[in-house]
C-alpha cells in the first residue's frame, strides 16, 4: 500500500476504525480535538457513530455503556479531560470491560499549556482513579507506531476484558508523517466470544443475563474480584510487556526514553557515535505493562555504566526504571517539567557529564 | 386451582433489600409489570443508580448496568447508541439524578435520547442516611441540614420535571405519585406511557415518581405516605409536564 502523509491525531482516528472501531464518545481539547474532529466526518460515511458528549465525564460513561454492550468503542482527550475521566475508567476496570482511551498529553499540572507532555506518565500506569487496577498503556514515539498500537490496543482491550490507554505525547497528536494504514476490519460482536456482554436476554436463554457491575459489598466478594484482576494483570506482565532497543552493541550508557522524547535522544546517540561515544536506547513501548527484564537487561549489559532516564516531566517512569535496576547501577534523570522539550544538545550534555564523573 | 395472580416475570426471585414501607418497592414492581406487558423483556437493558436502588440489578430480570453516581444517563447512551433497537431504561433517585448527575439527565434530554428515566423523587438521599438532597423541602430536616433546609443559605428545592419539559428533546415528562390505589393505576399508565414514547422513538421521555423514605424522614410508612401528601404534592404538583406523544397523531 502506498504510504500518505497524516497528522497523528488523525491517522490514530482512522486506525481506530481500521481495527473496527465504529462507536466513539468524545469532547473537545487542544492538542486532541483532530480525533473528535476527524471521527465526526467520517463515522456517518461508514455507520458508526461518533457523539459529542457534555463532558468527558459523560462520554466515558457512554463509553461504559457500549463497551458493555461488547462493541468496539473508544473515547479521546488529553490531560485535563483524562483526569475528568478517571471515575469512570476505574468502573471501566472493575466491571471488567474493554474499550480504547486515547490521552494526547499536555502540559500540566491543572489547565497547563497546550503544548506536549509526558507528563501523566503516573496517572496512566499506576491507575489513575480509585482501587487497585490498571491500564494498558501505549507509547507511540511516530504517528506510524500509533497506528500501528490502535489495533494491538482494541486486541489487547478484548483479550483482556481491560481497558487500553494510547498515551502519545501532544508532538505525535499534531504532527504530520507518512504512513501506511491497515485495511479495514469490520467487527462483529459475536456472543460466544463476549458471553458477559448485555447483547439481549430472556428466561430460557442458555446464558446468564447480563449484568454489568462493579459493586462488589462484601469483603469476601471484593476479595475475588480483586485476586481475578492482579492474577489477569501478572499474566499481562508476563505476555504484553513490549520495547525497542537501538545501538546497544557496546553501550557505555543507557538511556530510557518513550515517546517523542526517545527520537530526540536518538538523534543525541547517532551524533555521539560520531564522536565516539557509544550510547544504548531502552525505549519501553508498553509503559504498562512495563517492560522490566528489558531495561534491566539494556542497563544491566557488560560495559554499561550508567542509565539516563529522560523525559518531558519532572521525572515519572525514571521510578520504574529505578525499580527495574534496583540500584545495580546508577539512574539518573533528565528532563523539564512545563512543556520545554528537552534537545539532543542537552541530552548530549548529561551523557557527557556522566561521563567525566 | 386457577392461577388469579402471579410475580411479573420482569422480576427476579431474589429479596427485596428495601425498608419496611419504602415506595422503590412498588415503582419497581410497576416498572417491571410495564415491560413484561409491552413483551420488551428480551430488548429490556436496565441502568442502575447508585443510591438505594444500587441493587436494582439483582431485581430487573433483565441485561442490567450498574453506572456510577449520576451517570446512568451518559450510560444508557452509550448502551442505546450501539444498540438501537433496545429498551434502555434508567432507575434513579433524586440524589443521583438532580444533583451530582444533573449535567449527564439534561443532555439526555437534550439530545432527544431514547430512553425511559424513572425517577424516584423521595426529597433525601436515602442510602447514605438521610443528608439534604436538592429536592428536599425548604425547612425539611435532615441529617445536613438539622436546622431544617434555609432557602437564603440552600436555595429552593430543584423541580426536576418542570425544568425538564423547557427542553426540546423531552417527549414525555409526568409527575406522579403513589399515595392512593387511583394514583398508583395513574403511575403504571404513566410509567407505560414513556416506555411507548421510547420504542415509537419520540424522544426522551421520564417519570417522576413521589416516593417515601420512612427510615430517614423518621416516620411511620402511614405517616410517611400522609407527610408526602401534605408536604411534597403541594410543592411538586403531580401531571403531565410534556407531552410529544399526542403530535402527528
Ligand atoms: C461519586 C460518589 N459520591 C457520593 C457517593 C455516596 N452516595 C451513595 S448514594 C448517595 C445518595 C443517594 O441518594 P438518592 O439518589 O436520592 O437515592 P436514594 O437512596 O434516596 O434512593 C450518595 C451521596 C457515591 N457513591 N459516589
Ligand atoms: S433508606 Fe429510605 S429510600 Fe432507602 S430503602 Fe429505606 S426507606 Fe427506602
Ligand atoms: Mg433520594
Amino acid at each position: 500500500m502506498a504510504q500518505i502523509l497524516m497528522k497523528g491525531n488523525e491517522a490514530i482516528a482512522e486506525a481506530a476504525i481500521r481495527a473496527g472501531c465504529r462507536f466513539f464518545f468524545g469532547y473537545p481539547i487542544t492538542p486532541q480535538t483532530e480525533v473528535p474532529e476527524y471521527m465526526s466526518a467520517r463515522m456517518p460515511e461508514i455507520g458508526g457513530c461518533y457523539l459529542q458528549a457534555e463532558s468527558e465525564v459523560a462520554a466515558i460513561n457512554m463509553v461504559y455503556g457500549a463497551a458493555g454492550s461488547g462493541v468496539r468503542v473508544m473515547t479521546s482527550s488529553s490531560s485535563p479531560g483524562v483526569s475528568l475521566k478517571q471515575e469512570g475508567i476505574s468502573y471501566i476496570a472493575a466491571s471488567e470491560l474493554p474499550c480504547v482511551v486515547i490521552n494526547v498529553m499536555r502540559g500540566g499540572p491543572g489547565l497547563g499549556s497546550i503544548q506536549a507532555s509526558q507528563g501523566d506518565y503516573f496517572q496512566a500506569t499506576k491507575g489513575g482513579g480509585h482501587g487497585d487496577y490498571h491500564l494498558i498503556v501505549l507509547a507511540p514515539s511516530s504517528v506510524q507506531e500509533a497506528i500501528d498500537l490502535m489495533g494491538t490496543a482494541f486486541d489487547l482491550a478484548d483479550k483482556y476484558r481491560n481497558p487500553a490507554m494510547i498515551l502519545a505525547d501532544g508532538i505525535i497528536g499534531q504532527m504530520m508523517e507518512p504512513v501506511e494504514l491497515p485495511e479495514m476490519k469490520e467487527y462483529k460482536v459475536d456472543p460466544e466470544k463476549k458471553p458477559w456482554a448485555a447483547t439481549g436476554w430472556k428466561p430460557g436463554d442458555k446464558k446468564q443475563r447480563a449484568v454489568i457491575n462493579s459493586l462488589y459489598i462484601t469483603t469476601e466478594e471484593l476479595t475475588e474480584l480483586n485476586e481475578r484482576l492482579q492474577a489477569r494483570y501478572a499474566e499481562i506482565e508476563k505476555n504484553e510487556a513490549r520495547w525497542e532497543t537501538y545501538n546497544m552493541d557496546g553501550a557505555e550508557f543507557v538511556i530510557a526514553a518513550y515517546g517523542t522524547v526517545s527520537r530526540i535522544c536518538k538523534a543525541a546517540i547517532d551524533e555521539l557515535k560520531q564522536e565516539g561515544i557509544n550510547v544504548g536506547l531502552v525505549r519501553p513501548i508498553t509503559l504498562w505493562p512495563f517492560p522490566k527484564q528489558a531495561v534491566r537487561d539494556a542497563v544491566m549489559a557488560d560495559g554499561v555504566k550508567a542509565c539516563l532516564t529522560v523525559e518531558l516531566n519532572a521525572g515519572q517512569m525514571v521510578e520504574d526504571v529505578r525499580l527495574a535496576v534496583n540500584g545495580a547501577k546508577p539512574v539518573e534523570f533528565f528532563g523539564h517539567a512545563g512543556s520545554l522539550m528537552p534537545t539532543a544538545e542537552e541530552v548530549k550534555e548529561q551523557i557527557k557529564r556522566m561521563r567525566e564523573e | 386451582m386457577a392461577v388469579v395472580f402471579e410475580k411479573t416475570k420482569m422480576l427476579t426471585d431474589a429479596v427485596f433489600h428495601y425498608c419496611p414501607g419504602c415506595t422503590h418497592g412498588v415503582i419497581h414492581r410497576l416498572v417491571a409489570e410495564v415491560i413484561e406487558e409491552m413483551g420488551l423483556q428480551e430488548k429490556a437493558v436496565g441502568v442502575a443508580p447508585v443510591g438505594c436502588a444500587v441493587f436494582a440489578y439483582n431485581y430487573f430480570n433483565c441485561d442490567m448496568f450498574e453506572a456510577a453516581h449520576g451517570r446512568a444517563p451518559a450510560v444508557a447512551t452509550g448502551i442505546k447508541r450501539s444498540r438501537p433497537d433496545a429498551c434502555v431504561f434508567t432507575y434513579q433517585g433524586d440524589g443521583d439524578l438532580a444533583s451530582i448527575g444533573a449535567a449527564e439527565i439534561v443532555h439526555a434530554a437534550h439530545r432527544g435520547e431514547k430512553i425511559t428515566t424513572i425517577f424516584v423523587n423521595n426529597a433525601i438521599y436515602g442510602m447514605t442516611g438521610g443528608q439534604m438532597a436538592p429536592t428536599t423541602l425548604v425547612g425539611q430536616k435532615t441529617t445536613t441540614s438539622p436546622y431544617g433546609r434555609d432557602e437564603a443559605w440552600c436555595g429552593k428545592p430543584i423541580r426536576v420535571s418542570e425544568m425538564l419539559a423547557t427542553i426540546e428533546g423531552a417527549a414525555y415528562i409526568e409527575r406522579v405519585a403513589l399515595n392512593t390505589n387511583a394514583n398508583i393505576i395513574k403511575a403504571k399508565k404513566a410509567i407505560r406511557k414513556a416506555f411507548e414514547c421510547q420504542m415509537s422513538g419520540k424522544g426522551f421521555a421520564m417519570v417522576e415518581v413521589l416516593s417515601t423514605c420512612p427510615t430517614n424522614w423518621g416516620l411511620s410508612p402511614v405517616e410517611a405516605m400522609k407527610w408526602l401528601e401534605e408536604n411534597m404534592i403541594p410543592y411538586y404538583p403531580l401531571g403531565v409536564f410534556k407531552d410529544k406523544t399526542k403530535e402527528g397523531e
